[in-house]
């Protein structure tokens, strides 16, 4: 039900712009007929131009039309088809648009859920006309001081330190962000300069075309925050890395603080699910498993010892829906299905470990130096094949291009790691039953066979529990928040040196971001609700992260590794917006090519490789040769493109091909 | 001659007389309890034009006619509204109501206060039988349904409606089957109060103006 009603003549815009905030649009959403009805009615006696519906839905379906129709948004917090905080976070995500929620509920936890979903305020039901008179100031807010936010959200990010401990960040930062818009609007205008005043000149101009963050921009966008590093990525630089046309500093500046508060909430809910996992098991590899969910951390575990990268993969099945998740969760909201391949991640990682190049999951190099690449959600059929090969080159070429765009190819070139790839196959195929799931068991089984000595058959075991674990965790983070830990946990992940030792390393490293990847993990799981194994994936990925930590990786540079790698990826999730799957596999590939450099490719890959992507390195065995073939084969499948299906993706993206270990593309 | 204060039992005898010209059917809410004007007013609108000399009804002319009720009836209705504010029935939110009724809207409060109770009743009726049912464990469902009727209830000003439903989320919120039992009891008990007055609020209002409307061709 949509009832439309204007306030000014045929002009509006015109209309509206002079005599703001006379005439400003709002949508009011609410299922409640009675509180529709007043609000609209009090709305009206404002003088603002109201539309009304009371689907949630239907909503969305008129922002998405178009997006310049509308200045403010007023949601209920309860809504029978979908919740309002969900939409919240869509419409600040796809439109940039203010949000006010709306609710009869004074919870303060509910409260504080709507300020770090990014709800511009909170009232209270019975709404006063009083309070409504005020809103318009949220829409002048938001329109001017975005390049001036931006440069204050960069240092606020670095102090926060998007890595693993963002967990207080989410209040943290709304409140930084916060402080930061105040100080913005009382400062002078930043160097930006010209676009700022364009942007006062018409404070209340409505003309402002809304950029829309598709799946393909929020990609480049990632892999430009990647390359430049979430600490130092500038909107400036970003927008030169990015090269799209009509793109303002200003949008790359608000979508970049959306997206590290998105990675921040990541990492708080990555530190639910590192607990989670915690409590699961205590063996590494499942740890590993969990961390790499998210596609990152699923490299870093792999990347370890071969054991460890088995446990990574293990624990990467469910990451290989992660790395779906971050791909599509954390770059694009609609990329829901892509988190559940990332489920398939996991299995891929596994299966990369133990040397095939199939990447979904961070190639963790069996070899050790698989910097595979962790592609989550790929298809864990072509990790599990490449495991199953135990190959050295543990790289998961094959990244879902569909879904993953956090796909992380997981050079699983230990020769060690078990193949508890293939048990970790085994258990994500239980707990999602996603296809991917069983692919990446079924790969896993490979790679155990393939994968080496080391706790292989732990890991087997471990995936299982970690597996499972994911599987239950996702349920809990459904409706988390961002999953930006996740990506970022993932991120560390798949920085696992390819040996071995490395790989122990990134466990440790991965159990800070573990944190992130929980984070992501529930950012994605929030965004692939409807997909169960994209809670799996996410819990994976959480348990990867964690597994991962529990790993110690006594392999110094794969620490530094490991760093570098958490640091992008860290980087990379610093960013809310969702990004888009392709940005991972785009620098998945940079990665690749380095790691056959056979340097420390990915601490500078890890930055470009925002989604799951994480180059090993280089594997001291002679999987490395391998390795870096996979990984190239890797690269060259990640950037397949993505399609964000929210309801196919978990499908499409368990059905990768048996990707046979040998042939790493 | 007629009480006017028994409104209940009055029945006005429309049909020789003149009505205002405008429309008494915008006066009228839906309720329960119809009341009998309105049959008149559908046949007076269209037997009788506006302007056309009405012939003096055989009890003589109706006081209201004189326009004289008008002002009694503004005084029963603040009275009234005086005694619920004083009660807690109503509070500051139904004058705003009243406040956002104008020109472009004008049956803005009986429509609102229409649509609360068709779902009101609807909440109720869901709440009963989730409570009925002996193995109810739905707690949360019954959070959602008291979430709705609190919000609406505080957008309508019904305080008292309100209170008992925030005791009710309480009991709720504990898994307090009994305490939940009771408070539904008191719940549907505040409400039927509130329709009660209500609709004796719209009724006087209805007649007021019907009363001040009269008053209008008399000027001829």
């Amino acid at each position: 039900m949509t009832m439309e009603e204007k306030m000014g003549g045929s002009n509006r815009e015109d209309e509206a712009m002079d005599r703001f905030p006379v005439g400003m649009r709002v949508l009011a959403v609410d299922d409640d007929p009675i509180c529709l009805k007043v609000l609209g009615t009090l709305l009206l006696k404002c003088q603002y131009q109201v539309t009304t519906t009371n689907q949630a839905i239907s909503a969305l379906k008129m922002l998405r039309e178009n997006r310049n129709r509308y200045d403010l948004v007023i949601s209920d917090v309860n809504m029978p088809d979908m919740d309002g905080f969900k939409l919240l976070e869509l419409v600040g995500l796809e439109m940039d648009l203010p949000v006010i929620m709306l609710s009869a509920h004074s919870d303060t936890k509910l409260v504080m859920k709507g300020i770090t979903h990014g709800a511009c305020d909170y009232l209270l039901k019975p709404v006063r006309i009083e309070e409504l008179k005020n809103i318009w100031q949220h829409v002048v807010r938001r329109k001017k001081p975005d390049s001036k936010d931006q440069v204050n959200a960069l240092n606020q990010d670095k102090a926060s330190g998007g890595i693993g401990e963002a967990v207080q960040t989410s209040t943290s930062c709304s409140d930084q962000k916060f402080n930061k818009k105040r100080k913005d609007q009382n400062e002078d205008e930043e160097d930006d300069g010209e676009d700022n005043e364009h942007e006062n000149d018409d404070p209340s101009t409505q003309k402002k075309p809304r950029v829309v963050w598709s799946v393909e921009l929020h990609r480049k966008f990632v892999a430009a925050v990647n390359h430049l590093g979430l600490d130092k990525a500038v909107p400036k630089k970003i927008l030169d890395l990015m090269n799209v046309e009509g793109l303002t500093r200003e949008n790359v500046a608000s979508h970049l603080q959306k997206y590290r508060l998105y990675l921040k909430r990541l990492s708080s809910v990555a530190t639910q699910q590192a607990n989670m996992v915690a409590a699961l098991g205590g063996k590494d590899p499942s740890y590993l498993r969990m961390g790499s969910l998210d596609g990152f951390g699923d490299f870093r575990t792999l990347t370890g010892s071969g054991r460890l990268s088995s446990a990574s993969l293990s624990s990467y099945q469910p990451s290989g829906m992660f790395g779906r998740l971050n791909s599509s969760a954390a770059l694009n909201l609609r990329g829901i299905s892509s988190g559940v391949i990332q489920q398939g991640h996991p299995q891929t990682l596994s299966n990369s470990i133990n040397g095939r190049g199939k990447i979904q999951p961070v190639g963790l190099p069996a070899n050790q130096n698989q910097n595979g690449t962790l592609f989550q959600g790929i298809p864990t059929s072509i990790e599990l094949n490449q495991l199953s090969q135990n190959k050295s080159a543990n790289h998961f070429g094959e990244l879902n291009p569909v879904n993953n765009p956090n796909v992380f190819g997981v050079a699983t070139n230990f020769p060690d790691a078990r193949m508890t790839v293939g048990s970790s196959s085994s258990s994500l195929s239980t707990p999602s039953g996603s296809p991917l799931l069983l692919q990446a068991n079924t790969q896993q089984a490979q790679h155990s066979g393939a994968i080496g000595n080391q706790s292989s058959l732990g890991v087997a075991s471990l995936n299982q529990e970690s597996f499972d674990m994911g599987v239950h965790g996702f349920s809990n983070f459904v409706d988390n928040g961002r999953c930006h830990e996740n990506w970022q946990n993932t991120v560390q992940l798949s920085s696992f040196p390819s040996n071995s030792l490395s790989t122990c390393e990134a466990f440790s490293h991965e159990q800070l971001h573990t944190n992130n990847l929980q984070e992501s993990i529930s950012w994605r799981s929030s965004h692939l609700s409807d997909n169960p194994i994209d809670l799996s994936a996410s819990m994976a990925n959480a348990g990867l992260e964690d597994s991962r930590g529990d790993m110690q990786c006594q392999i110094s540079p794969s620490n530094n590794v490991i760093h570098n790698i958490d640091y992008a990826a860290k980087q990379q999730w610093g960013e809310n917006s969702s990004c888009a799957g392709a940005d991972s596999l785009v620098s998945g590939a940079p990665y690749v090519q380095h790691l056959e450099a056979g340097k420390l490719a990915f601490n500078t890959k890890l930055r470009s490789n925002e989604d799951f992507l994480f180059e090993q390195r280089k594997p001291q065995n002679e999987f490395s040769q391998n390795n870096f073939e996979t990984l190239d084969i890797i690269s060259s499948s990640m950037i397949k493109p993505e399609q964000y299906n929210e309801t196919g993706m978990m499908e499409g993206e368990l059905g990768y091909d048996a990707f046979p270990l040998g042939s790493c593309i | 001659m007629m009480s006017l204060h028994d409104n209940r039992r009055w029945k006005p005898r429309l049909l020789e007389c003149e009505i205002p010209a405008s429309n008494p059917k915008s006066l009228q809410i839906s309720k329960p309890k119809k009341v009998n004007l309105r049959p008149h007013f559908l046949l007076l609108k269209f037997a009788f034009l506006p302007g056309f000399k009405y012939p003096v009804a055989k009890t003589g002319l109706p006081l209201w006619m004189l326009g004289l009720d008008a002002d009694r009836l503004r005084a029963d209705l603040n009275r009234l509204l005086a005694f619920l504010f004083h009660q807690g029935i109503l509070d500051e939110q139904y004058l705003q109501l009243q406040q956002l009724q104008d020109e472009s809207s004008p049956n803005f409060v009986s429509e609102v206060v229409n649509i609360y109770f068709h779902e009101s009743e609807k909440l109720l009726r869901n709440l009963r039988s989730l409570l009925m049912d002996r193995d109810f464990s739905d707690y949360d469902k019954m959070g959602i349904h008291l979430n709705q009727f609190i919000g609406s209830s505080s957008s309508i000003g019904a305080k008292r409606v309100r209170n008992v439903c925030v005791a009710f989320r309480a009991a709720s919120d504990q898994n307090n089957r009994a305490g939940c039992l009771r408070a539904l009891e008191l719940l549907e008990h505040e409400y039927c109060i509130l329709k009660n007055k209500l609709h004796e609020l719209f009724q006087i209002e209805q007649q007021r103006l019907l009363a001040a409307g009269v008053r209008y061709p008399m000027l001829n």
